[in-house]
């Protein structure tokens, strides 16, 4: 009898055990990310999708300003690791698409019909906004999102290092090549500009005086000033006077941090945490200028919201976003300065931003100003890939820029036909 | 499965069963039990293989572009816009040359393992699960240490550190192509992570061999080594050494994880066909359209080589119609 019922207990208790056990992990999984603030919301469910911040506390702030939004409940979707495109576009081809995401201005977004027309969320307040950030997602003068946070990117240097080295502050590619040869020595690299170059694809273009592409949607980033850029970016990637296959690339601070490198290209994000390492020990400049015809630049990256047109609330996704990123100004103050530093895209909020006024992050909103450059809606994701692979084959391999730019152009063509037509 | 109680009923029903239970009921009827047990199976096949096959033929021919569901006809624009704008045909070369290297190294370092771990008197079997453990190592995880500490191109890298003590310049594995030393990082985690599997298979064949072999060859006269080697186990090891090569080709068609990992999509070199592929259709591109047309390109290779692997290692064929 015992033996029976011990087998009798093997058989099925091990069983039900084993499937309470998987039903209870596959809760586990479901409930794990979906940051609701406990039960607040009420009425109808929204999901966002934000890629993971690096910053500490952005995840809790994102869905802190989730969890006090009364009239729905959202939930947030924190996306790790560098595939956020693949995650984001992926999920939009599926019924659990998100209703509200983040993501950049992309044209082929707003032809294939995938994301809402704003405008009238943002007309009221319109002029609040910096101008190019409107501009920046307009198409035929439908609004097409709303930018969140304004992240310029320039390069970040030890003024210790240069001091020993006896280094000015670089202003053309030239002096910059030489500044990171004097400035490298046993332990430290002269210069970092990310592991695979691609961070100064946009740079490098207008530094050399050119664009990406013009108003008429033709291309401009083909002419001998790029090409002469590319050249003098294939001596500085050959020199062994830069910082290769660090363990963590341009838009972390640690390579700086750390003491790899006497300067790095990165984001005005990295500024509070770089801040805190250096102290004081740390200064900017924006990219030098290439050839004659050249002029020194920043990229003015950054992150909008965007409504999934063809979710199921667009409605109720278009209000949460109209109270979050119209309406809540300490929300939005909060996201801009109390993680990584960004420059808000709302002059009222920017102009109130204490952070911002002193010290290094107002020489970071000045060059923002002076030498920033936006995102064109119109260049797209596949050109940018496109113009990548210039980088990979005539900076890092050692191609010929001009055919490697042919090349691209061909690419950039396409698409452009595709656009336009 | 009400109507069928009855018949369960009268059948001695196990110890420990109900009674209630009709279980033993539908074992007589074979119909029912051959779509319950190939039904879910079929299902399974039907939605993640068959329905994405034709879908994918479908996509190829129309402008997809941030969705699956296109209306716009395109014709066979997708097909010459991925043979002749883009590097998928590229990708095709660096996956030949790619298969050409690993097939036969992996092979060869597989055999030499379970040779060496055959010959052992002692710690057979700790040796045994030492190599093989490996396997049970991702892609994934085993490329992320790879790339950011063993082959980081910093100072503290663990190759760099070991070049360092003999005056040797630190090296960027990965960031720069020339030389290509990124081949290197991502041979030797191949082999790493492979060659422990293949060893097991080659180890069961060889305990198979039957000693009297051997035997009869020490009494004609043959070398221990290289001579009973040659002339024995290799040849008895036939069918496991073209199962292995099968298995290995096939594995290096699928290589995707560690040079996603390790190379990345932002290189014009070392680009898999599953890589530029998965770059197209569903990286930022989202080009179902072009993607697709990739994929059919890409399997008709496939059954290609298929074929004319069959005639000629003549793999699955009957021991009679060799």
């Amino acid at each position: 009898m015992s033996a029976m019922s011990s087998t009798n207990w093997n058989r099925r208790n091990v069983m039900k055990a084993a499937m309470g056990l998987a039903a209870a992990g596959g809760l586990a999984a479901c409930g794990g990310n979906n940051g609701r603030g406990g039960g607040s919301g009420s009425g109808t469910a929204l999901t966002q999708y934000f890629h993971a911040y690096g910053e500490a506390g952005t995840e809790q702030a994102i869905k802190r300003y989730a969890a006090a939004y009364k009239k729905a409940d959202v939930s947030t979707n924190w996306i790790t690791g560098n595939n956020f495109e693949s995650a984001l576009f992926a999920a939009l081809l599926t019924k659990k698409a998100p209703d509200v995401f983040e993501f950049h201005p992309q044209l082929q977004l707003v032809k294939s019909g995938q994301v809402a027309d704003l405008t009238d969320l943002i007309d009221p307040v319109k002029d609040d906004f910096n101008p190019n950030d409107i501009k920046s997602h307009t198409v035929d003068g439908k609004i097409y999102g709303i930018r969140m946070i304004d992240d310029p990117q320039f390069f970040y240097y030890r003024k210790s290092m240069f001091e020993k080295a006896k280094v000015e502050v670089p202003t053309t590619l030239d002096e910059l090549i030489e500044a990171a040869a004097k400035l490298t020595t046993g332990k430290v690299k002269g210069a970092f500009l990310g592991n695979d170059f691609t961070a100064i694809q946009n740079v490098i273009i207008w530094s050399a005086g050119a664009d990406t592409i013009n108003e008429k949607n033709e291309i401009a980033y083909h002419t001998d000033g790029v090409v002469e850029g590319l050249k003098k970016l294939r001596q500085l990637f050959t020199s062994g006077n830069v910082l290769l296959d660090a363990p963590t690339d341009f838009w972390d601070p640690s390579s700086l941090n750390q003491g790899l490198c006497a300067m790095q290209w990165g984001g005005m994000w990295s500024m509070p945490a770089m801040q805190q390492a250096l102290g004081d020990d740390l200064g900017i400049f924006p990219f030098p200028k290439i050839g004659s015809a050249g002029k020194q630049s920043v990229y003015n990256g950054g992150w909008s919201i965007f409504v999934n047109a063809k979710g199921k609330n667009v409605e109720a996704a278009k209000e949460y976003v109209k109270w979050l990123w119209i309406d809540q100004k300490q929300y939005q103050e909060d996201w801009a300065t109390s993680y990584g530093f960004h420059i808000p895209p709302r002059t009222s909020i920017a102009a109130s931003a204490t952070k911002l006024k002193t010290g290094l992050p107002a020489e970071g909103v000045k060059l923002f100003t002076d030498y920033g450059h936006f995102d064109n809606i119109a260049y797209d994701q596949t050109m940018q890939t496109a113009f990548a692979e210039v980088i990979s084959s005539s900076v890092r391999k050692n191609g010929n820029p001009e055919a490697a730019l042919d090349t691209c152009d061909k690419k950039v063509n396409v698409e452009l036909k595709k656009l336009f037509g | 499965m009400s109507t069928t109680t009855t018949r369960g009923v009268a059948q001695p029903a196990p110890a420990t069963a109900s009674p209630a239970r009709p279980r033993r009921g539908l074992r007589g009827n074979p119909t029912v039990n051959f779509w319950l047990f190939t039904g879910p199976f079929l299902i399974g096949l039907a939605i993640f293989v068959f329905v994405p096959i034709f879908w994918s033929i479908w996509l190829s021919f129309f402008d997809a572009r941030y969705t699956v569901t296109p209306s716009k006809f395109v014709g066979f624009d997708n097909y010459v816009q991925i043979l002749t704008n883009s590097e998928f045909p590229d990708s095709l070369v660096t996956f030949t040359v790619f298969a050409a290297f690993i097939v036969p190294t992996t092979w060869a370092l597989s055999l030499g393992l379970a040779l060496l771990v055959n010959r052992l008197r002692f710690m057979r079997a700790f040796f045994r699960s030492v190599f093989f453990l490996p396997t049970a190592v991702s892609y994934v995880a085993a490329a992320l240490i790879w790339k950011m500490s063993i082959f980081s191109g910093v100072r503290f890298g663990l190759m760099n550190t070991m070049l360092g003590w003999f005056g040797v310049d630190n090296i960027a594995y990965l960031a720069n192509p020339s030389p290509p030393w990124y081949w290197l990082v991502i041979v030797t985690l191949r082999l790493w992570i492979q060659s422990g599997f293949y060893m097991i298979l080659f180890l069961a064949a060889l305990q198979n061999i039957p000693a009297e072999l051997y035997e009869a060859a020490a009494i004609d006269g043959a070398k221990p080594g290289w001579q009973t080697f040659r002339h024995i186990t290799l040849p008895q090891l036939r069918a496991t050494s073209t199962a292995v090569i099968l298995l290995l080709l096939i594995a290096a068609y699928q290589a995707f994880d560690e040079f996603f990992n390790i190379i990345g999509q932002k290189a014009t070199w070392a680009q898999t066909p599953l890589m530029e592929l998965y770059k197209t259709a569903l990286g930022t591109s989202q080009d179902y359209g072009a993607g697709s047309a990739g994929a059919v390109v890409l399997s008709l290779l496939i059954c290609l080589v298929t074929l004319i692997q069959g005639k000629f290692m003549g793999f699955g064929r009957g021991e009679d119609s060799k």
